[in-house]
């Protein structure tokens, strides 16, 4: 035994010049390697008795669920696009899907599938329930408005995306809010005495605490006097908005329906409730007792009741807790109830983001000398929020499926809308409310499968930053 | 935790620096301030509520009050386990009857739901790890399907179209299956209904000795295992006492169950035909649709939960077991599940009381679950705020008991760190 680390070249185990590269082995390429991997390796072991039943049983199984699945597709396939009524040349209504002998047009004998005609003549009614035909522009305009603006803030190549998120909480709300009800409200005379009054005297004394104006008392309350009067200052001009004649057409909020309110619910719900949230998880985990109680018990509240009763606390109680006369909007009624219940669920998502940022960045900057309120706005919210936008938008598909229930205590949501439409006699046919239902089920699954994917593709790059 | 985390502390030193108005800096002073005012603003925010109420009731002309709970309502209710349960026979029915049947039909869905759904739910969850692609593909479109459509949407579909799909018989026909003991038609699912015979306590008291053979037995088996290393089959032991124990003894007392089947009358008045009322095990469709509905789509997120919890087990864990020259069966059942079980339960708990809240949905089809009876109670009375205090009441005490029993199991399985 030579103690040299370089063995000599001559000795004979020694390779001199590379193995061949040989190929895969012949079972795991191919159609048959593929179908080992995907199928025969967890049906082929027959070695001893309990792997042979073991094969058996997922033999079976694997060809029930096959022929289940593949059939139920093709069921739904047939009702859809084989045997669906797609052509009704006549103009008729129910007559277009029925057969002679229910006394329609179709031949007798044959299958009826999706009554197409229906969704056809009703589709408008689908998007924006009962909105006045000469006034449709305006909805399509939020719409659009709406979708580029998503674009703008969501898709990660554009430019600027913190001026879209502004403009999409902040400016797109009133926009919004003018062009679906066309503004030209009234207040009454003593609001307009008030509130710039109060927003005017916030704003200076905040003003004049960051100036070192008023001594340290007007300085202590300086953030508390700027964040209130900012508020307010934004609930002025959305009143200024709200009440200005803008040369619309009014257009109540009975009159709205279909996709229309289920998306206005959704997004009215989801970004109130995402302040409010943020708020309420600050405040869980405050280290004051009153305000940590109090936070708990309303979250927990709010969580520990099903949205029906919120939605019907709101539209039978809320009335009664206002000052006798006030009268409540409908749609209002639902959307408080909404907002409320879903800042309890966002108060948890956002209480998550806040607890995975490591105690160090609180600590550090407080050494730095920054208060309570810099600390979180500058340095806990921007990494706990960015965390936590996948559970951000997972609450926001449970809340837009939720809208549906809206349709409960009489609103026109989509389903609500839909639902409406079946008992309009010129339509009455057996097809007809698999084929809303069919309808709703589609809307609803493509806007919640986009989300999901987005919160997903967002969940990977997120670990994708965080993983060094 | 102090309060120095999120207020700057200000130490003797720091404040006997500052001049007297420093007492506005001082965290102390501060947050009490704060908490004052807070609870001030709430306390006002609700007098303003109470006061507004009080004053609009009397504008209306509203009486208030939980009177009306012994008052007998103007409406019946349909035949379910809850009026089954309440055996009012011999009184006038109240408010508080009509309530608490609906608090019976409720426990009753949500127990078949929670039930159902964590069964399908393990099951897909699993095929949805499996290298089988039918399996996996299955599972997949199952779950996105479920998931992303609405639970009313599913309840109306069940109820509206798959039970009254044209191929449902009607009131006057049905079909039957399991050797003709169950049928089904547009009116529910009928199954025979167990009539216990003198005699048949003997078979629950043997249940009963059942369970508690089996404590005794795994508390002896394990001490055994601890003492000699030696292993008994407790889930075989478990069921020898608790299935073969009772059906022994149901035998031997000779059989004292009789089944009462549905009584289904084929001629006659057309209108009499059918299965005649009060007969047999009746399922009413709003229970299935419910039932179904609630299940399938809770299930779609269980399964998604058991499929992360068994992700989250580390592989090192199972390639261990193997090592140690553990059967696969033993490796799922003692080594991945446990560990996998510790990630599964804290979101499987809101899953269930998912399930609990969501049940309020029958308002939507008539089934008479809690909150149908409350809402119908509400339109008959218009006793609004105190019918839907009692709802809310009811439901927040359904989730607080269920999570305080899931922390409960929850602590139990923790994993005890050194």
């Amino acid at each position: 035994m030579t103690s040299s680390p370089h063995a000599p070249r001559s000795v004979a185990y020694v390779r001199t010049e590379d193995a061949p590269i040989l190929p895969p082995p012949a079972n795991t390429t191919g159609l048959y390697g593929w179908a080992r991997r995907n199928f025969l390796d967890s049906m082929t072991d027959f070695s001893d008795v309990g792997s042979s039943v073991r094969s058996i049983l997922m033999i079976l199984l694997t060809v029930f669920l096959l022929w289940f699945g593949v059939s139920q597709i093709w069921g739904l396939i047939r009702f859809v696009l084989v045997d669906g009524v797609w052509s009704n040349p006549t103009g008729a209504r129910r007559e277009a899907c029925l057969t002679e002998a229910q006394g329609g047009l179709l031949p007798n004998g044959s299958p009826v599938g999706a009554c197409w005609p229906y969704v056809a003549a009703n589709a408008k009614l689908f998007i924006y329930g009962r909105y006045p035909a000469a006034e449709l522009w305006r909805p399509n305009l939020v719409f659009l408005l709406l979708g580029l603006g998503l674009v703008w803030t969501l898709w990660s190549r554009m430019p600027y995306r913190k001026l879209g998120a502004a403009l999409m909480l902040v400016v797109f709300p009133m926009v919004a809010f003018v062009l679906l009800t066309g503004a030209g409200l009234s207040a009454p005379k003593t609001f307009w005495y008030v509130w710039p009054l109060a927003t005017a005297v916030l704003l200076g004394l905040g003003w004049m605490g960051r100036r070192g104006i008023g001594g340290e008392a007007v300085a202590a309350f300086s953030g508390a006097f700027w964040g209130i009067g900012l508020f307010l200052a934004y609930i002025l001009v959305f009143a200024l908005a709200a009440t200005t004649d803008w040369g619309l057409t009014q257009v109540t909020t009975r009159d709205w329906g279909g996709l229309l309110v289920t998306l206005v619910v959704a997004l009215t719900g989801i970004t109130a409730s995402l302040p409010l949230g943020i708020l309420l998880a600050l405040g869980r985990r405050s280290t004051l007792p009153a305000v940590k109680i109090l936070s708990v018990a309303f979250i927990e509240f709010w969580r520990g009741v099903p949205l029906i009763t919120v939605l019907f606390m709101s539209s039978v109680m809320l009335p009664l807790f206002l000052p006798p006369g006030t009268s409540f909007n409908d749609l209002l009624r639902a959307l408080i109830g909404v907002t409320l219940f879903a800042s309890a669920y966002m108060a948890e998502v956002v209480r998550g983001g806040l607890q995975a940022i490591p105690k160090g960045q609180t600590e550090g900057a407080q050494s730095l000398g920054l208060s309570f309120w810099e600390t979180t706005r500058l340095i806990v919210l921007p990494q706990a929020l960015t965390l936590v936008i996948p559970g951000i938008v997972n609450t926001f598909i449970g809340l837009f499926k939720d809208t549906t229930l809206v349709s409960i205590i009489g609103m026109f949501d989509l389903l609500g809308q839909v639902s409406s439409t079946f008992a309009d006699s010129s339509w009455a046919t057996p097809v007809t409310r698999p084929t809303g239902y069919l309808v709703v089920a589609a809307i609803f699954f493509v806007f919640c499968f986009l989300m999901s994917r987005y919160s997903m593709s967002m969940e990977k790059k997120l670990r994708r930053g965080h993983a060094r | 935790m102090t309060a120095s985390a999120e207020t700057p502390s200000s130490g003797p030193t720091r404040a006997a620096s500052r001049p007297a108005g420093s007492l506005l800096y001082d965290p102390k002073v501060r947050s009490i301030f704060f908490q004052v005012a807070l609870l001030v603003a709430v306390i006002a925010f609700f007098a303003w509520i109470v006061q507004n109420t009080t004053a609009n009731l009397r504008a209306r002309n509203i009486s208030s009050g939980f009177d009306f709970l012994g008052n007998t309502p103007g409406f019946q209710t349909v035949t379910t386990l809850g009026t089954y349960l309440m055996d009012v026979s011999g009184r006038a029915i109240t408010y508080l009857d009509v309530l608490k049947v609906g608090l019976i039909n409720t426990l009753l869905v949500a127990v078949l739901g929670v039930v159902t759904a964590t069964v399908v739910g393990f099951v897909i969850g699993v095929f949805r790890l499996s290298s089988n692609s039918v399996l996996y593909g299955f599972s997949t479109i199952y779950v996105e399907l479920l998931r992303n459509t609405p639970l009313l949407l599913q309840i109306f579909f069940w109820y509206f179209a798959a039970l009254r799909a044209p191929w449902v018989p009607d009131a006057r026909g049905r079909v039957s299956f399991f050797w003709d003991s169950f049928h089904f038609n547009i009116t529910g699912l009928y199954g025979p209904y167990p009539l216990p015979q003198p005699g048949f306590d003997a078979t629950l008291w043997a249940v009963a000795l059942g369970v508690a053979l089996t404590v005794v037995m795994r508390w002896w088996a394990r001490r055994r295992q601890d003492a000699t290393g030696k292993q008994f089959p407790i889930f075989w032991g478990a069921v020898g006492l608790i299935v073969g124990l009772p059906l022994l003894v149901f035998l031997l007392t000779g059989s004292p169950l009789r089944w009462e089947a549905a009584n289904f009358v084929e001629d006659g008045p057309v209108l009499r035909r059918g299965f005649q009322k009060g007969s047999g095990m009746l399922l009413i469709p709003e229970l299935i649709a419910l039932w179904l509905a609630l299940s399938l789509y809770t299930a779609a997120f269980i399964a998604e939960i058991v499929r992360a919890g068994i992700l989250a087990v580390n592989k090192g864990q199972t390639e261990a077991a193997h090592a140690l020259g553990i059967s696969q069966g033993k490796n799922l059942r003692l080594v991945v599940i446990p560990q996998a079980l510790r990630v599964i339960i804290p979101p499987l708990t809101s899953q269930y009381l998912n399930i609990t809240k969501n049940s309020s949905l029958a308002v939507a089809i008539a089934y008479p679950d809690f909150f149908s009876q409350v809402q119908i109670s509400l339109n008959q009375t218009g006793r609004a705020i105190e019918l839907i205090v009692i709802a809310m009441l009811v439901y927040l005490t359904f989730s607080l008991i269920t999570s305080a029993f899931m922390n409960y199991v929850n602590s139990r399985m923790k994993l005890v760190e050194r």
